[in-house]
């Protein structure tokens, strides 16, 4: 029986996803765990978070999970989720600028505001509900699931990577922005697949069936 | 192409039985929450919202209980409100698989509630949800199910609420509350227009294209309703098809 870790350091509440990821594969030994050797013998990592990128960042590095998260991004199939996704960027523009993981080359930036559609309509922020993904590349993660499907958003500040080609997918809000990004064996999204109904299901299937290979 | 409007059916909960009151009184059962939040979601509702109207403080966990159970099968956001008076309320809801608590009377009697919220569990999950009745020209906010006045003017308390965190509106006409007479219109867009975050439009709904209305004319980012779902009048599905055809983004 294959494993997967989900990082607990304090930032949000692991309900959903642990009981997602159990749902989209029954046969996965899910482990909630802030402990380091549990999340480095597991098979796979999911490295979720809500919240503010200050906290996140203080709390992994007093627990020593930013370097738990350094070793995984080189060794195994990773999962960064919102802010676990803000959070693999080199700095973030929230809290007055943060420096994060670096896993990923790029910064995290604000929507602008106000925000305005070409109809002249005012976004609200945070951008919040159901948005379409448009698959960038294709990838082990996106089998199954139609191209432009709808996932669920919550957020204020979006990833903006160095390297085009590591976007695995975009959206627009309005502009387009990069809501999934690909490294190698780490994939990350903006959006909560764990809340995405049947295609955030899938998507977390897809993950616990990956190898960390293109 | 982008971000969809949301149809959000709503749960009233009451011991653990889903009511619906006509005006808060002549309440019907609507049978059991968590079978009907598996309808709705099988249906592709876009969120789902629990309403705790239980009065006893004792009977309380049965909504923790509810949530428990369809957020282990239900993927989709779930948002609790009702009683929701300290952090440790939110926080156990959170802990239940709730993403997103619903502030009520507690905001009116302590506005820093929903400021230490926001700092403690993050704005995206501190809903402040308004019920505002047409007084003179302009709308106040009621507390107690519709019956007190505060006398709080209803678009400077939601930009109030804003700029303490709150990451969403919810805003209930109780003049239209039960009625099946449409949203206030008037009253939802003047939110709308004056708050940055969502707004999610409530009270009054009887037909499908009361939920289009409040999305063209009201401005609204989210539509709530409950009676035409929970008697099957209308499958979500009807109402983001109906949605469809007047031009609105919805997903299907």
């Amino acid at each position: 029986m294959s494993s997967v870790a989900v990082i607990d350091y304090g930032m949000g509440n692991l309900h959903s996803i642990t009981k997602a990821l159990q749902h989209a594969e029954p046969d996965v030994k899910v482990l909630v765990t802030s402990d380091a050797e549990t999340i480095l013998r597991a098979d796979r990592v999911v490295f979720p978070g809500v919240g503010a990128i200050r906290d996140c960042m203080q709390a992994l590095n007093e627990s020593g999970l930013a370097e738990v998260i350094q070793n995984v991004a080189n060794t195994k199939p990773l999962l960064g989720i919102c802010l676990g996704m803000q959070a693999l960027l080199s700095d973030s523009e929230e809290n007055g600028g943060t420096p994060c993981l670096n896993i990923i080359s790029g910064h995290v930036r604000r929507f602008s505001e106000p925000l305005y559609n070409s109809d002249g309509k005012l976004l609200k922020i945070p951008h919040m509900g159901w948005n379409q993904v448009h698959q960038a590349q294709a990838h082990p993660l996106w089998e199954s699931i139609a191209q432009d499907s709808r996932f669920y958003f919550v957020h204020s500040y979006y990833a903006q990577p160095n390297e085009a080609c590591g976007v695995a997918a975009t959206s627009q809000y309005p502009e387009p922005f990069a809501c999934a990004l690909v490294q190698k064996n780490v994939f990350a999204v903006q959006f909560h697949p764990e809340k995405s109904q049947t295609a955030g299901l899938q998507l977390l299937k897809n993950f616990l069936h990956w190898d960390g290979h293109l | 192409m982008g971000l969809a409007k949301r149809i959000i059916p709503c749960l009233d909960v009451d011991n653990g039985r889903v009511v619906k009151g006509v005006k808060f009184i002549d309440i019907r059962d609507a049978g059991d929450p968590v079978e009907i939040a598996r309808r709705y979601d099988r249906e592709g509702a876009d969120e789902i919202t629990f309403l705790d109207i239980t009065a006893t403080h004792h009977n309380r966990d049965t909504i923790v209980h509810v949530v428990e159970q369809v957020a282990s099968e239900v993927f989709i956001p779930l948002t609790v409100g009702g009683g929701i008076r300290t952090l440790d309320d939110i926080r156990r809801m959170l802990n239940a698989g709730a993403d997103k608590v619903a502030i009520n009377s507690a905001a009116v009697f302590n506005p820093d509630f929903v400021r230490e919220a926001a700092e403690r569990f993050g704005s995206q999950c501190i809903v402040v949800a308004i019920d505002a009745k047409k007084v003179g020209d302009s709308w106040e906010i009621f507390t107690h199910g519709g019956r007190k006045s505060t006398g709080i003017n209803a678009i400077a308390w939601a930009e109030k609420m804003v700029s303490y965190g709150a990451g969403e509106i919810l805003l209930t006409s109780m003049d239209r509350d039960g009625t099946r007479e449409g949203f206030d219109l008037s009253l939802t867009r003047a939110i709308s227009e004056a708050v940055s975050v969502p707004v999610i439009a409530s009270g009054g709904v009887g037909c499908l294209d009361h939920l289009a209305d409040g999305i063209i004319e009201g401005k609204a980012d989210a539509v709530l309703a409950a009676s035409i779902f929970h008697f099957a009048e209308y499958t979500i599905q009807q109402a983001k098809e109906h949605l469809a055809t007047r031009g609105i983004e919805v997903r299907l």
